[in-house]
């Protein structure tokens, strides 16, 4: 006898899609969240006091489908058409503006060339977006509707033409430093373009495979990547997305930390049948939905001993260190940026490719960089309810940062690397350092330790090719289902990915209730 | 005027098997060369008294079966002798000696890491399985996946079959290991640093990534899809040098009626209503020809030896980006005796392997660092082989000569262009990093040659210096490569083709290019085929 019929672990956006989307079909859901709140690491947290905002602090390829048949709008999420100008910004004043389909401070050239290669990668992006809200079947299927993806997509890249197909093939591939020595000559906007197919991997501009998929990835948004925040803020879109879960008859626990996924045994194998909380509860469900990462729900609430040996090591073999850090300021004025008029900008300190490259270097071997790169907004700008009137939040990504520092993260190599933060923004916005009322750094380590997202990796595995579509996380897992009967994955580990996007949610819930219309 | 059926210019490995090809079925051919001498990188040297330098490439394994018995390259006087055994030194100077016997070879990876010498097996066997399968498609034209003709599908569905009777766990793995990282893909089977160093070098070697690049495992499994006389995974020698090689083919050409003209620098390719019609050498002469075959580099052909104008719009611009990295450098050395090294055991035929300078995976890939930053590392990966430990032709009684590899050397340094000084300040940190692990071995240096990308390029015509024409990441592969759309041996100009390491499948010494460029120039000319299909003596 089950108390519900899905049991979801984890209340990051995925996990509150993929309940909604199951709700909505009249199963009953509990989604379970260890923290006090939900949204997972685009949960609004109160860093200081009456200072609050989110890991995640922009918008770039959230889902419109999901976005409109989930009625977000009706519950307050209103993705305004105003896009973030991206700033590449240069110490000599010199900084480089990429707004939409408009540039400034390059060249002749690089402007020219800016409209032909955004027409590109435009079409480029076109051709995968249906995909990404697609389950990717196996290689060698012989279901008909899933052969028929593969079609579909055969057909989208050869729709694209002859001259295109062939140079998809290639810059597919294609270390994301080649594609702009291809087409730009000023470093930083080199530097500004390729950032989103860089940021929250284990990928510099030099390397081959998967960063100009990333980029495409995220070109997969309404406004060709270009990021935004809704009218709200990053917490109107995790309200919108409670809000739309609790009407659809979710029930909704935080504090609810799940230990462990219960297992037993049917006349098909091993099979979920509900969870243990850390306090002992058990609680029953017919179908348990994982939106933690691969790792955590495998190794963690699964437990190695229920899993084949083979899967075990695949799981053990994902990558899913993250490189990203963040960084958090109370400021008691808006800062001033030399050459940045708008203060919703998205800011970029990454002066060259090389730069980037560097840094990405350090990290390798577990340090961090002298010169970090990093990527700034006031969220607090277009959000008032993040900071107390007259005064400013400031985030920031830090890349990269190694999850294991060597000699560890104790809290004088935190502080050092929290002066430095402060002494390169000090170039950027000479006299920051004396609006701090308080600030925090936190680490991938602490990403993992707050959001238990294992290695604090953004997208909970790393999205490089061998880790995408059809084998994300890994191939016996990458269809949602798992290999325990009833227990399904619909985190940022599964397709697509993750980056406050929701198609692993969504297409989660499609296949879940696929499943159980045949059974 | 003498009008020839095909011109091939460069007389590289390639170009000579793409010219014995075409003369096989009759052409009249001639192959001009730049240098007084012919083979390319595939040469072999005197360039001290006594001693022959194989001065670029050193090693061999691609070199097809089927064409070395095809063309009876035996009979022209080529002989691979296999390597015997491997050292490689860590930092720290601990060594690992490879040994033929796999008993051996077990036990002394165990007393490494006994969970290393279980997993060795497996590795091999995974990799062994990897490479049969892109042995397959060596000696084939790529298809075009953006082509509707029926000879491109027919192939298409070839490779799909093929990938596909891998079954769907291997098919998997297989994306896996195309796509990863040296070191990700060591780190599934081995702990030990040492062995993952050993096993990861051939994943970098003329390459400009470094072994924590994705894409590196590929290039990896590139160096050890060759065989020697049918072992497959080995390593050989040509006795003589590499020269041999070229000088076999060269022979098997001439026999076949072919031509070669030394000294014979092409400055143009000549092109009139659009068709290839001969060259303009670089002393004024012109020939002509019905077809004209570049083994030269995708880059230098298009970018220097054709008039912008003559080319179609955008090819320019793709050979302009094509990418060929300069990443190693070359440091022959003649020795008065053979080196000893630290910590190896007085075994003869450890020296009639390699050596392995490989230090440690964070040395390796800092020495790929250094490269980004547009500098040698003072701590380089070297790669060294002392042929003349068992091929005595290559230098005088008694005496040695060595050949070492070294990755990664900038095709032009951050603080400006090679210089003499530089040039030898860079051998000496050679030296000094085998000095390191072999007290003494200054003093036994009678000759030494130095080369950076600079002097390959110079000498060779590679641009850059790059050994394989052109990077081989999966933007430059199979169907990629040179070019999307142009990967099929036949150039934007009618008549005119590549045979060169630009093209499919890449560099390595293995004659493929050369030999399906002329299965393809046969096909237009309505010739019968006289290249061979691979054997595949392994399944």
């Amino acid at each position: 006898m089950h108390e519900y019929d899905n049991i979801i672990i984890g209340g990051g956006h995925n996990g509150l899609i993929c309940a909604t989307y199951l709700a909505r079909k009249g199963q009953s859901v509990l989604l379970l969240e260890a923290s006090n709140t939900l949204g997972g690491l685009a949960a609004s947290r109160e860093f200081s006091p009456d200072f609050r905002v989110s890991v995640a602090h922009s918008l770039s390829h959230f889902s419109e489908a999901v976005s409109k048949e989930l009625r977000l709008a009706d519950h307050g999420y209103s993705p305004c058409g105003e896009i973030l100008d991206t700033v590449g910004l240069s110490l000599d004043g010199q900084h480089v503006f990429v707004s939409g389909a408009q540039i400034s401070g390059v060249n002749a050239s690089d402007k020219d060339n800016y409209v032909s290669y955004m027409a590109t990668l435009k079409r480029f992006a076109g051709a995968l977006k249906p995909f990404w809200m697609k389950t990717m079947p196996r290689i060698g299927t012989t279901r008909l509707s899933e052969i028929t993806t593969f079609g579909h997509l055969g057909a989208k890249l050869r729709l694209l033409g002859k001259k295109d197909m062939g140079e998809f093939m290639r810059v597919a591939t294609l270390p994301s430093r080649d594609l702009m020595d291809e087409n730009f000559d000023s470093d930083i906007l080199k530097a500004v373009l390729s950032w989103d197919g860089l940021i929250g991997s284990k990928m510099a501009p030099r390397s081959p495979n998967a960063s100009v998929l990333n980029m495409l990835y995220r070109m997969s948004g309404q406004y060709d990547g270009a990021h935004f925040l809704p009218s709200g803020g990053i917490k109107s879109l995790i309200d919108a997305l409670h809000g739309a879960a609790l009407a659809a008859g979710v029930e909704v626990r935080t504090g609810a930390e799940v230990n462990r996924v219960v297992i037993d045994s049917d006349d098909k194998g091993l099979c979920a049948s509900g969870v243990e909380l850390s306090s002992g509860e058990i609680i029953k469900g017919a179908c348990v939905v994982s939106s933690a990462d691969p790792k955590r729900t495998f190794l963690n609430l699964v437990g190695a001993r229920n899993l084949e040996i083979d899967f075990v090591n695949r799981i053990n073999r994902l990558r899913s260190d993250g490189y990203v850090g963040k960084l958090h300021l109370a400021l008691d004025s808006l800062p001033k940026f030399l050459g940045v008029d708008n203060p919703a900008s998205r800011m970029i300190i990454a002066p060259s490719l090389d730069a980037i490259e560097f840094a990405f270097d350090d990290a390798k071997y577990g340090e961090y960089s002298e010169s970090p790169v990093m990527e700034i907004i006031v969220p607090s700008v277009k959000d008032m309810s993040l900071a107390p009137e007259g005064k400013h939040v400031l985030s920031a990504h830090i890349m990269y940062l190694p999850h294991a520092l060597k000699g560890g993260w104790t809290e004088a190599a935190r502080e050092k690397l929290y002066q430095k933060l402060i002494d390169i923004l000090e170039l950027y916005a000479p006299g920051i350092s004396s609006q701090i009322i308080d600030g925090e750094m936190l680490t991938p380590a602490d990403l993992e330790t707050t959001y238990l997202n294992t290695g604090g990796h953004w997208h909970h595995t790393e999205l490089s090719m061998d880790q995408m579509l059809m084998m994300r996380p890994t191939y016996e897992a990458a269809q949602y289902s798992t290999p325990i009967n009833n227990l399904y994955l619909c985190g940022a580990g599964s397709h697509p990915g993750g980056g406050l996007m929701g198609g692993p949610g969504h297409n989660a819930a499609k296949e879940i209730i696929g499943t159980k219309k045949k059974a | 005027m003498t009008k020839y059926d095909a011109i091939i210019i460069g007389a590289g490995h390639n170009g000579l098997t793409n010219a014995a090809y075409l003369a096989k079925a009759g052409l009249n051919v001639l192959v001009v060369e730049k240098n007084e001498y012919i083979g390319g990188a595939a040469v072999t040297r005197e360039m001290h008294d006594g001693w022959f330098y194989s001065s670029c490439s050193y090693v061999c394994s691609m070199m097809r079966q089927s064409i070395h018995r095809d063309l009876n390259l035996t009979k022209h006087g080529l002989v691979l002798v296999p390597y015997l055994g491997t050292v490689v030194f860590a930092d720290n100077g601990d060594t690992m000696v490879s040994y033929n016997s796999e008993e051996a070879e077990y036990n002394q990876l165990r007393r490494r890491s006994p969970h290393d010498a279980d997993a060795m097996f497996r590795f091999q066997a995974d990799l062994a399985r990897y490479a049969q399968l892109i042995r397959k498609t060596l000696l084939r034209t790529p298809p075009d996946p953006t082509s509707f003709r029926p000879r491109d599908i027919k192939e298409l569905l070839w490779l799909a079959k093929e990938f596909w009777s891998l079954g769907e766990k291997e098919l998997y793995e297989y994306i896996r290991f195309f796509t990863m990282s040296a070191a990700d893909f060591l780190d599934d089977y081995f702990e030990d640093d040492l062995i993952k160093a050993a096993m990861a070098s051939p994943g970098v070697i003329g390459t400009a990534l470094g072994v924590y690049s994705p894409g590196s495992a590929y290039i990896l499994l590139h160096h050890v899809m060759g065989d020697v006389d049918g072992n497959i995974g080995a390593w050989g020698l040509a006795r003589g040098g590499m020269g041999a090689i070229s000088h076999a083919i060269a022979s098997a050409l001439t026999e076949h009626g072919g031509e070669i003209r030394t000294n014979a620098g092409v400055d143009k390719i000549t092109v009139k209503n659009g068709k290839a019609v001969g060259v303009v050498l670089d002393n004024g002469d012109e020939l002509h020809a019905d077809i004209v075959v570049s083994n030269m580099d995708a880059k230098r052909t298009f970018t220097q030896c054709m008039d912008k104008n003559d080319l179609p719009p955008g090819i320019y611009d793709k050979a302009k980006n094509f990418k060929i990295r300069g990443s190693s450098g070359k440091v022959n050395i003649a020795l008065s005796g053979l080196p000893k090294f630290n910590n190896v055991p007085d075994n003869r035929y450890i020296n009639r392997g390699g050596q392995g300078f490989v230090g440690s995976m964070e040395t390796m890939e800092r020495a790929y660092d250094c490269w980004k930053h547009g500098r040698w590392s003072e701590d380089p990966f070297i790669e060294s082989v002392i042929p003349s430990a068992w091929d005595p032709t290559v230098a005088p009684p008694g005496q040695h000569w060595m050949s070492n590899f070294v990755q990664y050397c900038p095709p032009v340094l951050a603080d400006g262009p090679w210089t003499p000084e530089k040039r030898d300040a860079f051998g000496q940190t050679v030296i000094n990093k085998i000095e390191r692990y072999s007290p003494g071995f200054k003093d036994l240096i009678v000759h030494m040659e130095v080369r950076t990308p600079h002097e390959i390029e110079a000498e060779v015509g590679l641009t850059e210096g790059n050994i394989f024409q052109g990077e081989l990441t999966i933007d430059q592969l199979l169907f990629n490569r040179p070019f999307p759309g142009y990967a099929q041996y036949r150039m934007p100009i009618k008549n005119m083709y590549m045979c060169g390491s630009s093209t499919h499948p890449g560099g390595g010494v293995s004659s493929a290019c050369g030999a399906n460029a002329a299965r393809e120039i046969l096909i237009d000319l309505k010739r019968p085929n006289t290249v061979p299909e691979d054997d595949f003596y392994d399944e």
